[in-house]
């Protein structure tokens, strides 16, 4: 019953109309009218994405839920949308942080309204269309366009330093991108004139071409995810971006670079990927290591929490490139683990950051005294940053490692220094902002979250938990997906000589 | 009579010059307080000529006065977004010439002789007509420029554009007639079948085709022959400016078209000027780029754009087939239309006394109007090559068509500076998205300028999500016409 109808194109359109309609409630007077109208197209966006998850088929191989319909014949590009395991769950995610993002900006944002949870709207469609897509050129104009809301997100309702962290964040991606349309232009040629994924994922390829189109991806999406050393752009792009924009940066559009990888780099040049693997792995590690180090010595919170994201989702890097079933499961379990835990973490500094206007860890202390539910539900998330068994940390980073060591002890040895440094600096921030005495009469004054900031923060309580004690809903819809990459990727594409 | 036969290809020519020679009289008969009336005539002349060339398409390439002139498709498609082009610019305008007494007969006539300018080098078929049509055009524009006569600045301007403009036209007219010292023709059709034969190896052909590139080369403004672009932009008034930005643009891709493509265009010459073109394009899009971050004035910024944009431009040409040429005609109409936006934009904000030409005016737009923000937005990430905006099929066609063409390194080379392209686009928007504003006083546009402003900012998304028509449209024009001579 389901199927035929355009589920997919749901997913994508109704945030994207739901935004425009926010926008056209126009100046700050009809505020309230713009956050409902947001509050209505986020639920609405959530719930079209549901029947994906209820009707999609996990044991079915290839692409479900399939649209197809000519767009640009000039250059055959077509709007061709479809999904696998490994997208639904990114979808679902998307969908409900945005959901998560809208009610966190409810009282919190006074200034332009509209335009900010148009701009969150829009960003939430078009995340869904890079989830969605099954087009090279449609992927890559979703892409793309992600950009300019976040850039607005971040230049608009950010920090003190926003201009240059919106900036840096727009160009430092934009550049990647842009090599990547170079390679995606390369294989529309090579492939006699088609964009379409499924083709590409079919064309051989020498190992050359195969390594320069990886590199060129790699660009796009290791700045994306972001890989050491191109992650720098993302501790000023958080730091500075309000509540919101962190949340959706982390929980999703670092996603982007991850999903980008499995759905472009992989399939399509396998064999560069398999021979470039150890240095994309070496990278990885890199972060897990050295910016887990860098983690431990931030004195701001979203930069912690920041470095802490360029730290785990070296363990999604990590996860892909050593081609297994648990490595690559594991990086997704990972990255939706992720999305729910870093979203929640921002969420919290966001709800210290209302009150008192600071992110320095020196300006709190005592925080329990005076906000115990906050500080119950903080600890929970504080805990599922480190990995504690039980939390949605858990299961991704325990598959990684557990992929790793099937590869290469050594990999696993220090992937697995993260539940290490990872429970250090996040309980070490922890300890600090929360225990102790009351640290000054700021803090004396503090007000305990109220329904509001608890309905947003109990949902991904329950989503960490839920994650962490059966994972299963889950893993299952990635097995069939996962394998067939794998699969693919194991099958040389290159020329028969 | 028979040489001259058939005459109706040139209709919208001839109708043009009639309804010229008419306005001019008839603008001596109106007071300063009707000039509406001359305004109104313009109008209708250029809508007359729409329709005219609209109802005489027949997509089959005729050519009339003795070889001289040819109407094929390519030129009607050409032909009706150049009245387009000027009507709008003409709407633009009107705000902005009435309060600088500007709003006279001599503009108007003075437009439409610069468009029949264009029409002719889009239709010809001769290299002299090619040549007058060039002249008629370049001549009106030099006069535009220097209108505002007691403006120090236009007057050097006007100056500066018409030596460089001169000097442009000699090499023009010195490459023509070595062409002609080789070929013994200057009728385009009748050289190319000379030059298709090998007659291409002669060096004296080959020496007229590095002056008339040069030629070109100054008349579309690519570095090294760019000099005068920002002084004229600067320089002129805003609406002269979007003027030369604007349809000219579609002239000069014509005149590239038939004379290097048609003209000279078999392989061994193609290998001679892709050459140079390449040099010229890689050169303009660094120098434009580049340059253009360094501007606080954003008349003289876009002009760095444009000559980073001509370089883009010349990039689908020199790939040296159907598809490059065709993409080429899709970026230039699609930067036309994205000109035509953001000169209006520029337009709305000035007012009497005030011109809103420094990067500072756009401060805080977001907050003075949000709407108008929002055009001025798209139109910014359309012109830095963003999806989902038009901009970005245009580069994504002329890439394709370069690394189609087997330059790889061109098409790298022209998405790293088309990133640092970006940064100076994305300044504007910063500008008005995350300051606040210096200039509050009110923005209040004509009705009709404030229509076409809105839907020109929207086609440059509606174009971006449905690009297919007009690309087509200008892939299937460059087949209809060109097909011929390949």
């Amino acid at each position: 019953m389901l199927l035929g109808f355009p589920l997919l194109s749901l997913a994508i359109w109704v945030p994207i109309i739901a935004g425009v309609a926010v926008l056209f409630t126009g100046s700050d007077r009809n505020a309230h009218v713009a956050r409902v109208i947001a509050l209505i197209g986020s639920v609405l966006g959530f719930v079209v994405t549901l029947p994906l998850y209820f009707g999609f088929d996990p044991l079915a191989s290839g692409f479900q839920f399939v649209e197809l319909s000519p767009w640009i014949e000039s250059f055959s590009v077509n709007y061709h949308l479809g999904i696998d395991g490994i997208s639904l769950l990114l979808i679902l995610l998307n969908s409900f942080t945005t959901l998560l993002v809208v009610i966190a900006g409810w009282q919190v944002i006074r200034e332009r309204v509209a335009q900010y949870m148009a701009a969150f709207l829009i960003l939430s469609g078009f995340m869904n269309g890079v989830f969605s897509a099954l087009d090279a050129l449609l992927f890559y104009v979703f892409f793309e366009a992600t950009l300019i809301p976040m850039f607005i997100v971040i230049g608009v309702w950010g920090g003190p330093n926003r201009v240059y962290a919106a900036v840096k964040f727009f160009l430092y991606t934009l550049l990647g991108s842009l090599l990547s349309l170079v390679a995606l232009i390369y294989l529309y040629n090579v492939s006699g004139g088609s964009f379409s994924l499924q083709e590409f994922y079919r064309l051989p390829l020498s190992l050359g071409a195969q390594i320069l189109i990886f590199l060129a991806f790699m660009m796009a999406f290791a700045v994306k995810v972001p890989m050491w050393p191109v992650h720098t752009w993302l501790p000023d792009a958080h730091v500075e971006a309000p509540t919101g924009g962190s949340v959706v940066l982390a929980a999703i559009m670092l996603k982007l670079g991850g999903y980008g990888f499995l759905r472009l780099s992989l399939p399509i040049t396998p064999d560069a990927s398999q021979y470039l693997a150890g240095f994309v792995i070496a990278l990885s590690l890199i972060a897990v290591v050295y910016i887990g180090l860098v983690a431990l010595v931030q004195s701001d919170m979203k930069k912690l929490i920041a470095y802490s994201s360029i730290s785990h989702m070296g363990f999604v890097t990590l996860g892909i490139f050593i081609f297994n079933v648990h490595g690559i499961e594991g990086a997704i379990v990972q990255m939706i683990s992720h999305g729910f835990v870093s979203g929640a973490l921002f969420l919290c500094v966001g709800v210290l950051y209302d009150r008192l206007h600071s992110r320095q860890i020196a300006d709190y202390g005592g925080v329990v005294n005076k906000m115990p539910v906050f500080s119950a539900l903080f600890m929970l998330f504080a805990m599922a940053n480190s990995g504690l068994p039980g939390t949605s940390g858990f299961v991704g980073e325990f598959m990684v490692i557990m992929g790793a060591m099937k590869a290469n002890f050594w990999y696993a040895f220090l992937a697995a220094t993260t539940l290490i440094f990872g429970a250090a600096y996040t309980l070490w921030m922890y300890k600090r902002v929360i225990f102790g005495a009351v640290a000054n009469s700021r803090v004396a004054e503090l007000q305990d979250i109220n329904m509001r900031e608890f309905l947003v923060l109990a949902l991904l309580a329950i989503a960490v938990l839920a994650m962490g004690i059966y994972p299963n809903p889950f893993v299952e819809v990635l097995h069939t997906s996962v394998n067939d990459l794998i699969a693919h990727v194991m099958q040389s594409k290159l020329p028969v000589q | 009579m028979q040489y001259i036969l058939p005459l109706w290809p040139a209709y919208p020519e001839l109708f043009m010059l009639a309804m010229v020679c008419a306005i001019l009289v008839a603008d001596l008969f109106v007071s300063d307080d009707n000039r509406i009336i001359t305004y109104a005539l313009t109008q209708a002349a250029l809508a007359g000529c729409f329709a005219i060339t609209w109802l005489t398409i027949t997509g089959e390439p005729i050519h009339t006065f003795s070889g001289m002139f040819v109407d094929d498709l390519m030129s009607d498609v050409l032909k009706l977004f150049t009245y387009l082009g000027v009507m709008v610019m003409l709407v633009y305008s009107r705000a902005y010439i009435a309060t600088r007494g500007l709003f006279r007969g001599e503009f108007f006539v003075l437009v439409l002789f610069a468009t029949l300018g264009m029409m002719i080098m889009i239709s010809a078929n001769h290299l002299l007509t090619l040549y007058l049509g060039l002249e008629l055009l370049a001549l009106s524009l030099y006069a535009l420029v220097a209108l505002q006569r007691d403006s120090a600045i236009a007057t050097e301007a006007a100056m500066k554009y018409f030596v460089l403009g001169a000097l442009a036209s000699g090499m023009l007219l010195y490459g023509m007639s070595m062409i002609y010292g080789a070929t013994g023709t200057l009728e385009i059709t009748r050289l190319s079948e000379i030059v298709f034969d090998g007659g291409g190896k002669d060096v004296v052909l080959v020496f007229g085709l590095v002056f008339i590139v040069a030629g070109l080369g100054f008349k579309l403004g690519a570095v090294p022959f760019h000099m005068w672009v920002p002084d004229v932009y600067h320089g002129a008034p805003t609406a002269v400016t979007l003027f030369i930005g604007s349809a000219p643009k579609l002239a000069a891709f014509a005149f590239v078209i038939r004379l290097l493509v048609q003209g000279l265009g078999a392989e061994q010459l193609l290998a001679e000027w892709q050459q140079m073109l390449i040099v010229m394009a890689v050169l303009s899009m660094a120098i434009g780029n580049i340059t253009a971050i360094a501007q606080t004035n954003l008349k003289r910024m876009l002009a760095y754009s444009t000559i980073s944009h001509m370089g883009f431009l010349l990039l689908g040409i020199l790939s040296g087939d159907l598809n490059g040429y065709g993409s080429g005609m899709f970026y230039v109409v699609v930067y036309v239309l994205m000109n035509l936006g953001t000169f209006g934009m520029i337009m709305l904000l000035s007012r009497s006394g005030f011109e809103a030409e420094n990067l500072e005016d756009f401060k805080g737009l977001n907050q003075r109007n949000p709407w108008y923000a929002f055009l001025m937005l798209l139109l910014m990430f359309s012109m830095a090559g963003m999806p989902p905006t038009v901009g970005f099929y245009a580069k994504l066609s002329v890439l394709q068509a370069v690394v189609n063409a087997g330059y790889l390194w061109l098409a790298v080379v022209a998405v790293l500076f088309s990133l640092i392209g970006a940064f100076y686009y994305l300044r504007i928007v910063r500008l008005m998205y995350f300051e606040t504003p210096q200039d509050t006083a009110p923005i209040v546009p004509r009705a009709d300028a404030r229509v076409l402003l809105a839907a020109n900012g929207l086609a440059v998304l509606v174009l971006g999500i449905f690009p297919e028509r007009l690309m087509a449209l200008c892939m299937y024009s460059i087949q209809a016409s060109l097909y011929v001579t390949q």
